[in-house]
C-alpha cells in the first residue's frame, strides 16, 4: 500500500502554450476568490480549514524539479494526501514541537490568475496563479516565491481542490529553512 | 596558530566530555581543515551520476571546489575545478555535461575530461616563453588521489596515506550493505539532491545520527502525530501505509532504543544495529526477498536481510543508511555552518515497490519538508548558539561511560543503545587526526 493515491499528472506551468479559457467573469472572480480564502487561512494558520479544501483524494505537491509531471514515484517536497496533511497539522499544534514553538508568521500573495481549462459540464476548472510569500521566523525574514497550478472540482460546496502543485522558484535551493507547513 | 598546540589540543578531549571550543572556535575550524578534511577520503558521488564522458558534478572536498567527470576512457575523474591559465572556476554549474572538452569562459582554454590540455587558442603566443601549452602546467590538476568502491567514488586532498578499503575499515559494510541488497549487486542514483544548509559545527550532525537517545524527545510531535493518525487510517480503512512508520516510530519508548547497539571502530566510524524491523513479511517484500534468494541462494540472502543496520558512520563525512539506500554527506563550510547533501539510490534489479517505500523515507524524512529532521536542524543551531556562550567549558559524553565492552583492535560495542560511545569515539578520532605526527 502506498502512501499517497497519486492523481493524474500536472505539468509546470507554460507561458507559452497555455492559454486563458474563454470564461465567464463570474468564474474567474469565483476562482480568484477560492485562492485568495486559501492564502487567508494558510497566514491565518486554520490548518483544517484549509486541509477542507482539498477533496477527499486531494493531493498537495511540490515537485523536487520543473520538469517533473508526477510525485508518483519521483522525489518531491510534499507529495500530501489528506492524511499526511493531518499528520503535518497536528504535528504543528503539539505543544512539543520544538522547532515551530518560536513566534512565527506568513504573508501570501496570489496574483496573475489565469483559468486554463474550463469544463462547462462538471463545472472543474485548471488555473494557474503566481505568489509572493514572505515568512518571518525567528527574528529572520525568507522569502519564497512561484506558481500554483489548481486542478478544482466542483461540488455542492463550492471549489474543492484535487490537485495542487507548487513549483517554488527556490525550491532547488540549499533548505537551511526547512518548510513546515505548506507554501 | 599559536593559541593550539598539541598539549591544548589533546586536553580539548577527555574521555567522557569535551571542550566547547571544538564546536565553537574558528581556530579550531581551521585545523580541522588542515589535519582532518585534508587528508581523510571524501565521499565525492556515485559513478552513475556520470554515465557518460563528459558528464560532471561539481563538489566540494575540504575548502576545494572540485569536479567529478566522466572520462574518454570511461573512468571517473575528480579534478580541482580551477583553469591552470588565470585560475577561473572552470565549471559553474552543480552538474551538467560537457560536449568536446571542458572550456574555460574567460580565455577558451580546453581540456580533455581527464583535465589534460587539449588546445590553447592561438597558442604562438607562447612560443619563446616559459610554458609549454603541452605541458603539465597547463592540465587541471587532479585530486592527489581518487578511488572508488562498489560505485561509490572518493577522493584524498592527500598524496599518501591509507588506501581507500584501509581508511574505510569495517566501515565498508555501508556499501556491502547497499549493493547486496540489490538483486544485480549494485545500485544506481536517484538524480535529486536534498541540500539542507546547518547554522552549527558539522560535529552536530554526525553525533545527532547515533544519538540513540534523542529521538524520542527532539522527535516526539511528529511520532505522536504520525501514530494517531496511522490508528485512524488503520480502523477506517483496515490498514495504514508501511512507511507511516517512518514517523510513527519515535513514539517507541525509550527503553526501546537502550536495546540497540552502536558498534564503534577506530578512526571514528560506526554503525547503528536494530533501529527498525527492517524485514516485513508484506507480500511486496516477500516478493522482493524471493528474487532476492534466486539470485543469491536462502542462506546468503538471509544473512544479507538480517544484517539490521540503520545507520554507518565513515567519520568525518559520511552517513549511509544501507536498508533505505540513502546518503548523507557532510560538508563543512565555517565553524558554524555546514552543508549535508542527501541522496537516495535505487536498488538495481528490485521491483518498484521496494523503491517506493524507500522513497517515502526520502520524502518525509529527508526532503525540505521534512518533519523530522527540521527539530533536528533546530537543536543543532540552538547547540551551537549554547556552545558559543561562556555558561560552561565542557559537553558532558558521560552516558554510560566505561560500561560499554571493548573487544580486540580498540572496537567498543555498547551493551545499552542510549550510550554515548559513539560521540567519545568520534573525539578519540579527532584528537588523534588533530594531533597525528606528534
Amino acid at each position: 500500500m502506498l502512501t499517497v493515491t497519486a492523481p493524474a499528472p500536472l505539468t509546470a506551468p507554460n507561458p507559452a502554450s497555455a492559454r486563458a479559457a474563454a470564461v465567464p467573469p463570474e468564474l474567474q472572480r469565483e476562482v480568484e476568490q477560492f485562492l485568495y480564502r486559501q492564502a487567508e487561512l494558510l497566514d491565518g494558520k486554520a490548518w483544517q480549514d484549509y486541509i477542507d479544501l482539498f477533496a477527499t483524494e486531494g493531493v498537495y505537491w511540490m515537485p523536487a524539479h520543473p520538469h517533473q509531471t508526477t510525485g508518483d514515484g519521483e522525489p518531491s517536497i510534499f507529495f500530501e494526501d489528506r492524511n499526511l496533511m493531518t499528520i503535518r497539522m497536528r504535528r504543528i499544534l503539539h505543544p512539543r514541537a520544538w522547532s515551530q514553538k518560536t513566534q512565527w508568521g506568513t504573508s501570501h500573495v496570489v496574483s496573475n490568475v489565469v483559468i486554463e481549462q474550463h469544463d462547462a459540464k462538471s463545472g472543474s476548472v485548471v488555473c494557474r496563479s503566481r505568489f509572493h510569500m514572505l515568512e518571518f521566523r525567528r527574528d529572520q525574514s525568507r522569502h519564497f516565491a512561484g506558481s500554483y497550478i489548481h486542478r478544482l472540482l466542483k461540488g455542492a460546496g463550492g471549489f474543492r481542490i484535487a490537485l495542487q502543485r507548487v513549483d517554488m522558484v527556490n525550491g532547488e535551493g540549499m533548505y537551511e529553512y526547512v518548510l513546515q507547513a505548506w507554501v | 596558530m599559536a593559541r593550539y598546540g598539541i598539549n591544548e589540543l589533546r586536553g580539548m578531549v577527555e574521555p567522557d566530555r569535551v571542550h566547547r571550543a571544538t564546536y565553537s572556535d574558528p581556530e579550531i575550524f581551521e585545523l580541522e581543515m588542515e589535519r582532518i578534511f585534508n587528508r581523510v577520503w571524501t565521499y565525492v558521488g556515485h559513478e552513475s551520476q556520470v554515465k557518460k564522458p563528459g558528464d560532471y558534478w561539481t563538489v566540494t572536498i575540504g575548502r576545494q571546489p572540485m569536479i567529478m567527470i566522466r572520462g574518454e576512457d570511461g573512468k571517473v575523474h575528480v579534478l580541482y575545478n580551477r583553469c591552470p591559465h588565470r585560475g577561473n572556476l572552470l565549471i559553474g554549474e552543480r552538474s551538467g555535461s560537457a560536449e568536446k572538452s571542458i572550456i574555460c569562459s574567460y580565455h577558451a582554454w580546453q581540456f580533455n575530461f581527464d583535465g589534460s590540455p587539449k588546445a590553447i587558442p592561438i597558442s604562438k603566443g607562447y612560443e619563446n616563453t616559459n610554458l609549454d601549452p603541452t605541458s603539465r602546467a597547463c592540465a587541471i590538476k587532479p585530486a592527489p588521489r581518487t578511488a572508488s568502491y562498489r560505485g561509490f567514488v572518493f577522493a584524498s586532498l592527500a598524496d599518501s596515506g591509507p588506501s581507500l578499503l584501509d581508511w574505510l575499515g569495517a566501515s565498508k559494510i555501508a556499501f556491502d550493505q547497499m549493493c547486496d541488497r540489490a538483486p544485480d549487486g549494485e545500485v544506481e542514483i536517484v538524480p535529486t539532491c536534498f541540500r539542507v544548509l546547518q547554522r552549527s559545527n558539522w560535529k552536530f550532525f554526525l553525533e545527532n545520527q547515533l544519538d540513540v537517545a534523542h529521538a524520542v524527545v527532539t522527535h516526539e510531535s511528529t511520532g505522536r502525530a504520525a501514530t494517531e493518525v496511522e490508528e485512524e487510517v488503520r480502523t477506517r480503512q483496515g490498514s495504514a501505509p508501511i512507511d507511516y512508520h517512518f514517523l510513527s516510530g519515535f513514539t517507541m519508548p525509550l527503553s526501546a532504543f537502550d536495546k540497540m547497539t552502536t558498534v564503534n571502530y577506530p578512526a571514528g566510524h560506526s554503525v547503528l544495529e536494530g533501529y527498525m524491523s527492517l524485514r516485513p513479511q508484506d507480500p511486496i517484500s516477500l516478493n522482493y526477498e524471493a528474487i532476492m534468494k534466486q539470485k543469491y541462494g536462502e542462506a546468503r540472502t538471509n544473512q544479507i536481510l538480517d544484517t539490521n543496520i540503520h545507520h554507518v558512520i565513515c567519520y568525518p563525512g559520511l552517513s549511509v543508511q544501507p536498508p533505505l539506500q540513502q546518503l548523507r554527506a557532510i560538508r563543512p563550510l565555517a565553524h558554524d555552518q555546514t552543508l549535508t547533501e542527501l541522496w537516495h539510490f535505487r536498488l538495481k534489479g528490485a521491483p518498484e515497490p521496494i523503491y517506493r517505500r524507500a522513497l517515502g523515507y526520502f520524502n518525509l524524512v529527508n526532503s525540505p519538508s521534512t518533519m523530522v529532521n527540521a527539530d533536528d536542524l533546530w537543536n543543532f543551531r540552538k547547540q551551537h548558539e549554547g556552545l558559543s556562550s561562556e555558561g560552561g567549558e565542557w559537553v558532558s559524553l558521560h552516558r554510560y561511560a566505561g560500561q560499554d565492552a571493548e573487544e580486540a583492535n580498540g572496537v567498543v560495542r555498547t551493551r545499552i543503545g542510549t550510550s554515548e560511545a559513539p560521540l567519545r569515539n568520534y573525539f578519540k578520532a579527532w584528537a588523534e587526526y588533530m594531533t597525528a605526527g606528534n
